[in-house]
């Protein structure tokens, strides 16, 4: 692998800081399972790698009891979220998409916020935190910006941030009552396997527990980014949500998809998937909201 | 590029000077010889260079040695007690049939012993989850389950 020379400030500045003064050949590393594979490789030829590990705040994973606001540090690895039992019961879909990114020895490294910058159409961790409306706190030589998680993806391997820019942490609103959400990956295997298609669900639904005044459906693989299937969000609201209203809504999001051939599989099959994960997510959702009421 | 790091290896204090760029892969194999941690694929994707930091499971051939800094490591060798004894779960192995060519074995007992250390009573589907990263060719992973279910309740400690 080429040298390079490893630097760990304990604050964003000092981060900012190191990447200004080296400008061209300095790299942000956080867990290292991408970024290692990338300089192996080639692809990346850093003479600094920055550390933001010590950046004692960024690995925080915290939820304000008094707003209802979660925060997830950019730091935080996929295997704290997997592990968290406050995610597993309160925010299901996270707990969903993390406990299959990659393998345990990855998740155990890798953190949420890597996966994010990485930008892959894939991007398991990005379709939850799109689902539940996650807002992205960057970090630059300009000060800090707040942009929803959705509108972070530009293009594939691409996002919006800016040079020396950096992914503190996202926040999550607090949650409405009666509100389930669910994500599967689905391909031929969940561990180290990108996903054919990836489905996230979050429905809530009114007091009567029948009409649902706010539906997500996000879509991984189906778009150069990960997208919102608007239209059949937008269909499901108002409405008294049952399953053939999922399946309706299942047709939609397959619609409004931009799935298309890959190695790993034929966009048709990619549309009749999410077809049926949307059906599936969303009971999933409704018997989740039951069973806590 | 060198900076001298200080980690706890197999219950020994270490202190060794590095250079930034090794992986704690490359530490552990070339420079100081302990050459029962694999290296396969070299990307994270096989999971052969499992070795436990801090009680978790990580690909050694992707974790930079400069970050095994204060750190407490173990690695295979660490496993059978200094009279030669196995630790349970390579004895599970052995007896179990867990093991063909021998290549996949130390990353699948170092995933394992992560496993039952955090939890003794893995269930099978735990095992395979906690598993996935480790990949086998030879045995079908079928008894490298069983091998590991065998020590289950046993906490993966040294009897």
């Amino acid at each position: 692998m080429k040298a390079f020379k490893y630097l760990s400030p304990t604050t964003v500045e000092e981060a900012i800081a190191f990447h200004s003064r080296h400008s061209e050949t300095a790299k942000y590393i956080g867990g290292g399972t991408d970024v290692i594979v990338k300089v192996k490789e080639g692809w990346m030829e850093p003479d600094y790698l920055i550390s933001l590990k010590k950046i004692g705040d960024m690995s925080e994973l915290h939820k304000n009891d008094a707003t209802g606001e979660l925060s997830i540090g950019a730091m935080v690895t996929h295997a704290t979220l997997e592990k968290s039992l406050m995610i597993r019961n309160e925010y299901p879909i996270i707990h969903d998409a993390v406990s299959n990114i990659g393998s345990l020895q990855v998740r155990n490294v890798g953190t949420i916020g890597g996966n994010l910058i990485n930008a892959v159409p894939s991007a398991d961790g990005a379709i939850p935190l799109i689902a539940l409306d996650g807002m992205a706190l960057l970090h630059g030589p300009d000060g800090e910006r707040s942009v929803e998680v959705k509108d972070l993806f530009i293009a594939p391997y691409k996002t919006i941030l800016k040079p020396r820019e950096i992914l503190k942490k996202i926040t999550i609103p607090p949650q409405a009552p009666h509100t389930g959400s669910a994500y599967i990956k689905f391909g031929r295997r969940a561990a180290m396997e990108l996903p054919l298609i990836g489905i996230g669900v979050l429905l809530t639904l009114d007091d009567d527990l029948q009409t649902c005044p706010r539906a997500r459906i996000c879509l991984g693989v189906a778009a150069p980014t990960p997208m919102r299937a608007f239209d059949a969000e937008n269909f499901l609201v108002g409405k008294k949500i049952d399953e053939n209203i999922l399946i309706e809504a299942g047709k939609i999001a397959a619609d409004e998809s931009k799935v298309r051939d890959s190695v790993r599989g034929k966009a048709w099959h990619r549309k009749e998937m999410i077809l049926v994960h949307v059906r599936r997510m969303g009971l999933k959702c409704l018997n989740m909201i039951k069973d806590n009421n | 590029m060198t900076t001298n790091i200080s980690f706890l290896l197999n219950g020994d204090e270490i202190s060794y000077d590095i250079k930034d760029h090794w992986t704690l892969l490359h530490l552990l194999r070339e420079e100081m010889g302990l050459i029962g941690t694999k290296e396969g694929c070299g990307n994270g994707e096989c999971g052969a260079c499992t070795v436990i930091v801090d009680k978790l499971a990580v690909n050694s051939c992707l974790y930079l040695a400069v970050e095994a800094d204060g750190k407490t490591i173990e690695t295979i060798e660490g496993l059978a007690s200094t009279e030669g004894s196995l630790h349970p779960l390579q004895q599970s192995f052995v007896d179990n049939g867990g093991i063909q060519c021998g290549f996949c074995t130390p990353g699948m007992i170092m995933s394992s012993k992560a496993l039952l250390d955090e939890n003794p009573d893995a269930d099978r589907e735990e095992i395979k989850h906690a598993l996935a990263g480790n990949i086998c060719r030879c045995t079908g992973y079928i008894q490298i389950f069983e091998s590991v279910e065998a020590v289950k309740g046993m906490g993966g400690q040294n009897e």
